[in-house]
Order: C-alpha cells, then sequence, then structure tokens
C-alpha cells in the first residue's frame, strides 16, 4: 500500500472519487466522506445519487466482508461513524428532493436483554443501507413495541436477543402481534447470538439474520417484494 | 496459596461448571428478569443450581453474578445493589462448597459491560476497572476464591476486569467468547488472546474460552491456544450444541455423550479446566467427569478429529492459520 495520503478527492473526477469513497468508508475515515459528500453535491449530482452509488455501495463492501469473517466490529463501528457524517449533510437534502426512500424499521432488543452491540450493529448498517431507523433502544416490553410500531409506521420491525433466557419474549411479542391482527402489516426480523433459522421460524418471524450484513440483505428483499404486492 | 492455585497443581484436570442461565430458566426465571436478583430473592433456587454441579461432580462453580455489574444493573434501577447482590452470590457459594466434602472452588463470575470502549464506544479504561472493582469487592466479601472474568469480547474490558482484581488482591481467571468466524466479536484470535495474557501484569491463574458457537468451534479455538506453546493453564468452557425451540423452551441438542466426547478432547488438547457453558446440565456434567476419570489420555487431537466427533466448525478459519479471507486491498490510502 502507497504511503502517500496526498490524495486531493476535488482532483479527482466523478468515477475515481466514488470509488475513492468507497476505500474511505471502508477505512472510516468520516472526514474524508464528508468532504467527497459536499464535493459530488457541489458537483450536481442528486442526494439520492450521492446516497446509493458513494454511500450506500461502500457500505455493501464493508458488509461483505464483515459477513465473511473479514473485518469486526470496531472496524464496521468506524465506517458506520463515517458513512453518519456523510448523511447527517444528505438527510434534509434528501427530504428537500423528495428522494425516493428505502424503508423503515423500529428496532430493539427484547424485554430482559440489555446486550445491545449487535442490535446497534444493526441499527448503523441498516442506516448505511439508506433505511430510516428508531432505535428503541434495550430491554423492550411488548408494549414498547406495539406504541412504536403505531407512532412510526415502519415497514419493518426489528427485534435481538443475546441471551437463550430472553429468546422466548421474541414470541411473546409476534403473538400479541397476531392476536391484535397486526402480524401481516410488518416484516418481522429478528437476531442475536443464539437465535437460528429455526427458532426464527418456529417463532412466527419473517426471517432470522445471522448478522448486521444478512439483516440489510434479507430487509432490501423483503421490502421490494412488499412494495410488489398489489394495492400496498 | 489460593485454592485454584493449589488444585491446579495437584490435579491433571479439573471438571468446570455447566450453564447458569439455562438451568435457572428451567426452575422458572422469567425473560426480563435479571438473574442476580434470584440471590436475595429465591436463594433456594441459586444453592440448588450451585449445588447440582456440585453434586455432579465439578471442582469448581462460578456464581450468579454474571451481570452484577453497575453498567449492567443500572438497566434495571439496582445499579445501587452491586456489592450485595455479588456478596449474595459469593456467600450461597460459599455455602455450598464448603459443605462438598472436597475442595471446590467458588469462582467469582464477572461478565462484560455491554459497553463498547473508546474511540468507537463511551467506555473507559477508568470507569470499567471502577465497574468492575465494585463488583469484585462483593464477591470477596462474601467469599469467592477467584474472580472469574468471562465471555468478553474486547481485550481492553478483559484486562480492565483483571486490573481490578488485581486492585481488590483476588487471584483471577478469564475467558473470552470466540463467536465471529473464530474470532471474538472484536476480532480477536485464539492466538492474539495466548499472547497478550502474557504481556499482562498480572497474567491470570488460567486462560481460554467460554460460550462461542458450539463445542466443535470451542475446540479449535483451544487448538489454536495450545499451537502457540503456551504453558498456562487453559479453560474450555463450550456450549452443549446448538440452541433450539421447542414448546417455548430453549433447548441445546448437545447430548450427555457428545459433552464427554468433548470433555476428553479438551483434556487431550491440554485443558486443565474443563466444563460447560450455555445449556450444559448437571447431566452432561456427570457425563463429562464419568468421561475424564474412565477414559485415558490421548494424543492432542486434529481438527479434523473434533469436526467427526462434535461437529462441522461454523467457519472455514479462525483467522490463525493464514488462510483466512484477506482484508482487502486498498487502492490509494494506507
Amino acid at each position: 500500500m502507497a504511503d502517500d495520503d496526498e490524495i486531493i478527492l476535488s482532483e479527482l473526477s466523478d468515477d475515481e472519487l466514488v470509488l475513492q469513497m468507497h476505500d474511505d468508508l471502508y477505512d472510516g475515515l468520516k472526514e474524508e466522506i464528508e468532504e467527497g459528500v459536499n464535493i459530488l453535491i457541489a458537483r450536481g449530482w442528486t442526494p439520492y445519487d450521492v446516497l446509493t452509488k458513494a454511500l450506500v455501495a461502500g457500505m455493501t463492501i464493508v458488509g461483505a466482508d464483515f459477513r465473511d469473517g473479514i473485518l469486526f466490529v470496531p472496524e464496521v463501528l468506524l465506517a458506520a461513524n463515517a458513512m453518519k457524517g456523510g448523511m447527517q449533510i444528505l438527510k434534509p437534502l434528501l427530504v428537500e428532493t423528495g428522494a425516493p426512500r428505502m424503508g423503515k424499521m423500529v428496532i430493539g432488543t427484547v424485554k430482559g436483554d440489555i446486550h445491545d452491540i449487535g442490535k446497534n450493529l444493526v441499527g448503523m448498517m441498516m442506516e448505511g443501507a439508506g433505511f430510516e431507523v428508531k432505535d428503541l433502544g434495550i430491554n423492550n416490553s411488548v408494549e414498547s413495541y406495539l406504541a412504536a410500531l403505531e407512532s412510526e409506521q415502519p415497514d419493518i420491525l426489528g427485534m435481538s436477543a443475546l441471551l437463550t433466557t430472553t429468546m422466548p419474549y421474541m414470541k411473546v411479542v409476534i403473538d400479541t402481534m397476531k392476536e391484535k391482527g397486526l402480524r401481516d402489516d410488518y416484516i418481522v426480523l429478528v437476531g442475536g447470538a443464539p437465535l437460528n433459522e429455526e427458532f426464527g421460524k418456529a417463532i412466527g418471524a419473517d426471517a432470522y439474520c445471522r448478522d448486521a450484513a444478512v439483516a440489510v440483505e434479507t430487509a432490501k428483499a423483503f421490502v421490494a417484494r412488499k412494495h410488489n404486492q398489489p394495492n400496498v | 496459596m489460593d485454592l485454584l492455585s493449589k488444585l491446579l497443581s495437584e490435579r491433571d484436570w479439573l471438571l468446570a461448571d455447566g450453564a447458569t442461565g439455562t438451568n435457572l430458566f428451567n426452575m422458572g426465571l422469567s425473560s426480563g428478569e435479571p438473574p442476580e436478583f434470584w440471590n436475595t430473592e429465591k436463594p433456594e433456587n441459586i444453592l440448588k443450581l450451585y449445588k447440582a454441579a456440585v453434586d455432579a461432580g465439578s471442582d469448581l462453580f462460578l456464581t450468579n453474578s454474571f451481570g452484577g455489574n453497575a453498567a449492567r444493573l443500572k438497566l434495571h434501577q439496582a445499579q445501587g445493589r452491586v456489592h450485595e447482590l455479588n456478596k449474595v452470590a459469593a456467600e450461597l457459594g460459599r455455602e455450598v462448597a464448603d459443605k462438598a466434602g472436597r475442595p471446590v472452588v467458588v469462582a467469582g463470575s464477572v461478565g462484560p459491560t455491554g459497553e463498547i470502549f473508546e474511540p468507537m464506544g463511551t467506555m473507559t479504561h477508568e470507569l470499567a476497572v471502577e465497574i468492575f472493582t465494585e463488583q469484585m469487592e462483593g464477591l470477596k466479601a462474601g467469599g469467592a476464591d477467584v474472580a472469574w472474568i468471562e465471555t468478553m469480547s474486547a481485550f481492553e474490558e478483559y484486562a480492565a476486569a483483571a486490573e481490578a482484581a488485581s486492585a481488590v488482591s483476588l487471584p483471577w481467571a478469564g475467558t473470552m467468547s470466540f463467536d465471529t468466524a473464530g474470532r471474538t466479536m472484536m476480532g480477536i484470535t485464539s492466538a492474539d488472546l495466548a499472547k497478550r495474557v502474557e504481556a499482562m501484569v498480572t497474567p491470570p491463574l488460567a486462560f481460554g474460552a467460554n460460550c462461542g458457537v458450539g463445542a466443535s468451534d470451542l475446540m479449535r479455538t483451544v487448538l489454536g491456544f495450545a499451537a502457540t506453546g503456551t504453558t498456562r493453564p487453559l479453560i474450555a468452557k463450550g456450549n452443549a450444541g446448538i440452541p433450539k425451540y421447542h414448546e417455548g423452551h430453549i433447548h441445546y441438542d448437545g447430548t450427555p455423550e457428545l459433552m464427554g466426547e468433548y470433555a476428553v478432547l479438551a483434556r487431550d488438547a491440554g485443558v486443565k479446566i474443563i466444563g460447560g457453558c450455555c445449556g450444559t446440565m448437571p447431566e452432561h456434567l456427570a457425563s463429562m467427569r464419568h468421561a475424564l476419570e474412565t477414559r485415558p489420555k490421548g494424543s492432542l487431537p486434529t481438527a479434523e478429529e473434533i469436526q467427526a466427533k462434535l461437529g462441522a466448525f461454523s467457519s472455514a478459519s479462525d483467522g490463525t492459520d493464514g488462510n483466512g479471507p484477506e482484508k482487502r486491498e486498498r487502492r490509494r490510502r494506507g
């Protein structure tokens, strides 16, 4: 790897700059990402193109390498932090220009579970993929999930558990949604270290997501499917 | 000499305990309740938990204090009860150990804070040491023989807990959870941990791995420790297989026979403290004890042997063999 840190972002062509931003996201360089976003906007790029082609595409690489055991949590947190820097610039512009929304997710760990590193990662990677994320934090009761579904009107409900003692509570939440006739209004994704696909099926979730990268891929697939349904 | 050091010097292997959460859950601990509250609310259940491990043959058991630090108890508005809950956890342990009729180590369990360290997160070294010191003072006051630091992902946190053990003058042992492609969530490999403990100011009496994916992956981690040539006593506390959901309950698919195989493989790989983690019930411990006592010592198991007996590894590499996927080449910046 060359030791020349003398890259002047503003001197790169659009294509080169986008590739450089993918690299800089991978390396978690927040200031460089913010600079890159500002340059592309100044060059007349739409905020949506900056989001999808520079940031989301870059985070997809980070996600793939996290999924494949090449990057680990510290690197992903740094990348997500850099992404966040870029998003802060883009967010108001995206609203102004009425850019299409990827979808919205409400996420939280279930009652009794206070592990939240995995849940935070999923939130960050989902934001990295352009989703709007409402994070309910830790230790959520059925009531708190239902209240958030009501007030936020998300496409997706994400639940996380890291303890075998708290996993069954996910079923309590899903069963309550069924009782109230709400279950089919949402895509329900579950995750957490002790979980597996079989568990996800057994409790009636739409999918179990092994890690944050898989959560993003799964969310994208389900939202696309949902949008393809007639009259939705 | 402390009891753990004494037993380590006298014995070829020690049987540790199994699961805490799984056992308490089976006694009716409900989802959402911090297990540490039972130390004062249902001490009879905690005594039962400890006694079941001792009766099954454990030479060492962990106290019910895994989440008993201020950072985690705060989430249940119980940050003011750290000393009390840890002291009682150890006192109940003392009561069981002292009646065992043989030497049994009361290991004061210390789990992670759940916070991420600076610069990615907000936890500082000073604050972590303070949090763990408060917890360990309680464990020591209750009569714990050793501080048992477990399920750690970040080496910074492992080291902060070790520093706290020194601050309260407790000997310590510590394990990390290698659950992500053979590494900890924070990317630490088995070889990294083996190397780093030797550079510590007060190294552990024993170090190793707990929890993670299944018994098979845990044994791969053990081989990684052994390959470094470490002479420090090793700890293996693997899960009894993989969790399955069955009629409202979580059930681990590892049988007592499988855990017996695992115990023998661990011993043959040079592990001195062998136990289970999630899903490991008294019947598993009894089977492990029986296997360790009746099966002759074999040679260092190979990765192939481990997979044939315990199941396939969850990833192709664990980051110690140089065969893992490479970080991608950056084009421009270093």
